[in-house]
């Protein structure tokens, strides 16, 4: 992986997603911290009228974190990392550089054309594929210009292997494909409407009930694993042995972890429908392969703990290396609280309750958000050749999140073993314990403690978004690319 | 092997595809057909509780209520008999949830009235003192979306092949029989209500958005 000299690297599609990726990611996040003030203080749902409820913004934080701030952070570091563990440039290619740019633009309108529709109530209500079907065939577009890009930038390598990171950014971009279709397979109900004046944006599903539902978790489920898990991996494998300078610690066991993962994910998706109608069989394949599911998930995460065998000394000096340590562990801490989760007498106390939302957010804010945070420090230095603005700025971002996170995570475990438990308490004459408002109010200070995590991670993404601000405008001016550990000033 | 695949990404490509693709193909085959058949005595929803459908599905009422009874005493004992796969068969889109911030609402036509739905979805904490559910004032303003409704249940009827029309099943016909079907049925879930503002919306043929709601959760049963 050493640096061409003789290569110069297209930055510009790289730039244009690393902007977005700050901007829906400041936009999510902070719907996300109103929804958790909202559930700690309801009257806040109420001082936008119908666009301010609760129930209207959650699509909207949900697809703008995970389709806005995330995607856009995989596809700017795909550009980069393709480019360069591939050897090649955007430069050589006028077409491909079209196709990327036209990915860029088409991508952008859709997430608008998201917010929009969803704010006024659009929505199929199936989660994470809330888009009614116009927008879903946008992304279907821009998804197949994602591709032409990705197998274009590999038809034209000048290295013959291709790199881990690839590995995971192609699963990622097959697996949502396959994925993202078939769970959207919906039918437009203006064709049908007789004459009736009705909407050209409603449809319904495909499938109905009991079958929705299991393509649904087959896809939600799934859609965590190959936007959340798949490219995140992608982008560790890379930016830590280049930022940390040190080999990856075994190319066996990130083969292993690869196909591991590619086997087992698919199958967990039935741990979202335990005790519901569809067959017991695919509910415990679905319970089981969440438990094999460690494996694979560890191996990678291990395997990244390792890479910095006998250089731990830059976890005091680098607090971009700090992220990207945090960001494994968080994944090894997300990825054994899930199987737990998955086992069917665990399963029956938690699921419907916070304890969900929590596993999630553990895992996204740490493992997600910080891996994309660091990602783009890295970068930073590179496509803008100047020096990261402040080192200190980025510590105090670093701390603030993590105590962010700690307190929203913490907070939900409480919450929802909580509610769990007394939802089945029953008193010495067998009747209910408790009626269900009583174990609404119960959550009061835990709703309102995830709230201030939720504003610590937030004001931590500010950080964030000032540094590189400050990094692209007036950052020190690099004379040379430095080769591993990114500059910073203090 | 596997240092051959990574220099054809081709291959490499097509290998993971059928790797990630097969629990799919294994899970979804073998009883996807069976899992939808209707229970005895299931009807497709009439037109105004699929309106009502739409207005739940519009607010997002699924993101903090499920529609899923488990089979354990302790959710039997608060929501009524678990749920069955056929009871969901016209159901489309599903919408189970996947969180209960409020309670389950499969069953909740067993024991909730008109008149309990209209003063809580105006001001929840009035009816359920510490509730943090947001206030919806605006269905009663907001017009239903009839249209959209009769388009729905068209396309269930042409494309999927659900019973409307049949003998004992709720009547579709034309948008106008379907319309005036709609209105009747409004007038009917009016009468029960006391907002004036909903009776004279109703009266003038007009059907706001929570008088279809309370039609659909009144369905749930």
């Amino acid at each position: 992986m050493q640096s061409n000299a003789q290569l110069e690297y297209d930055y510009s599609v790289v730039k244009l997603f690393t902007f977005t990726t700050i901007l829906f990611g400041i936009i999510g996040m902070t719907i996300g911290v109103i929804l958790a003030f909202q559930l700690a203080f309801p009257e806040l749902s109420n001082l936008a009228g119908e666009y301010g409820t609760f129930s209207r913004l959650r699509p909207l934080h949900t697809n703008g974190v995970a389709f806005g701030f995330t995607l856009s952070g995989i596809f700017a570091t795909w550009y980069y990392v393709g480019q360069r563990t591939l050897k090649m440039s955007l430069k050589e290619s006028k077409f491909l550089m079209r196709v990327a740019k036209l990915h860029f633009w088409l991508y952008f309108i859709t997430i608008l054309l998201a917010v929009v529709t969803l704010i006024s109530g659009y929505t199929t209500s199936k989660e994470y594929a809330e888009l009614e079907w116009p927008l879903d065939l946008l992304v279907v577009v821009w998804w197949v210009l994602w591709g032409v890009a990705m197998f274009g930038m590999i038809g034209m390598r000048r290295e013959r292997a291709i790199y881990v990171s690839i590995w995971y950014y192609m699963s990622s971009f097959l697996a949502i494909a396959m994925l993202y279709i078939f769970n959207n397979m919906e039918v437009p109900t203006f064709f049908w409407s007789g004459d009736a004046p009705s909407s050209l944006m409603h449809s319904i599903s495909m499938y109905a009930g009991t079958n929705d539902a299991l393509v649904q978790w087959w896809y939600g489920h799934n859609a965590v694993a190959f936007v959340f898990t798949a490219p995140i991996i992608g982008m560790i494998y890379y930016y830590l042995p280049k930022e940390s300078g040190q080999p990856v610690f075994s190319y066996k066991l990130s083969v292993l972890a690869f196909w591991g993962l590619m086997f087992v994910y698919l199958w967990a998706g039935g741990h979202h429908l335990l005790y519901s109608t569809v067959p017991d069989w695919m509910q415990t394949m679905g319970s089981t392969m969440s438990v094999v599911l460690i494996l694979p998930s560890w191996g990678s995460a291990i395997n990244m703990l390792l890479t910095m065998k006998g250089e731990w000394q830059q976890l005091q000096t680098s607090p971009l290396i700090k992220f990207m340590i945090l960001a494994s562990t968080f994944y090894m801490l997300s990825t054994i609280e899930g199987p737990i989760q998955a086992i069917k007498s665990v399963n029956a106390i938690a699921h419907f309750t916070d304890w969900i939302p929590g596993h999630v957010h553990d895992g996204v804010l740490g493992w997600v958000g910080f891996m994309v945070i660091a990602g783009l420090y890295h970068m930073a230095p590179r496509i803008f050749k100047r020096e990261l603005y402040s080192k200190k700025l980025m510590d105090t971002q670093f701390w603030l999140q993590t105590t962010g996170i700690v307190l929203y995570f913490t907070s939900m475990w409480i919450a929802g073993i909580t509610q769990g438990m007394m939802w089945r308490a029953y008193d010495d004459y067998g009747s209910l314990l408790y009626s269900f408002i009583d174990t609404v109010e119960v959550l009061h200070p835990y709703y309102t403690l995830r709230g201030i995590g939720g504003l610590f991670y937030l004001i931590g993404f500010f950080m964030f978004a000032f540094n590189m601000y400050k990094t692209a405008t007036s950052g020190r001016v690099l004379e040379r690319e430095p080769e591993y550990a990114s500059p910073m000033a203090s | 092997m596997f240092h051959w695949l990574e220099q054809r990404p081709f291959f490499f490509a097509v290998m993971l595809f059928l790797t990630v693709a097969f629990a799919g193909f294994v899970e979804a085959i073998p009883d996807f057909a069976k899992a939808s058949q209707p229970v005895v005595g299931k009807k497709p929803f009439t037109v105004l509780q699929l309106a009502g459908k739409q207005v739940y599905i519009k607010d997002s009422c699924n993101a903090c209520h499920s529609q899923l009874i488990r089979p354990f005493k302790a959710e039997t004992d608060r929501y009524g008999m678990y749920s069955l796969s056929g009871e969901y068969a016209y159901d489309r889109p599903f919408v189970w949830g996947s969180k209960r911030t409020g309670p389950d609402l499969h069953r909740v036509g067993n024991y909730r009235t008109t008149e309990w739905h209209e003063n809580h979805m105006m001001d929840p904490a009035a009816v359920v003192p510490g509730s943090i559910m947001p206030k919806y004032p605006h269905m009663f303003t907001n017009l239903a979306d009839i249209a959209t409704a009769y388009a729905n249940a068209n396309t269930q009827k042409a494309v999927f092949g659900v019973p409307y029309d049949k003998k004992g099943m709720p009547k579709l016909g034309t948008w106008k029989e379907a319309k005036a079907q709609a209105l009747a049925d409004a007038k009917k879930i009016a009468s029960e209500m006391k907002n004036q503002q909903v009776k004279d919306m109703v009266a003038a043929g007009k059907i706001p958005e929570i008088v279809a709601l309370i039609a659909y959760l009144n369905s749930l049963k």
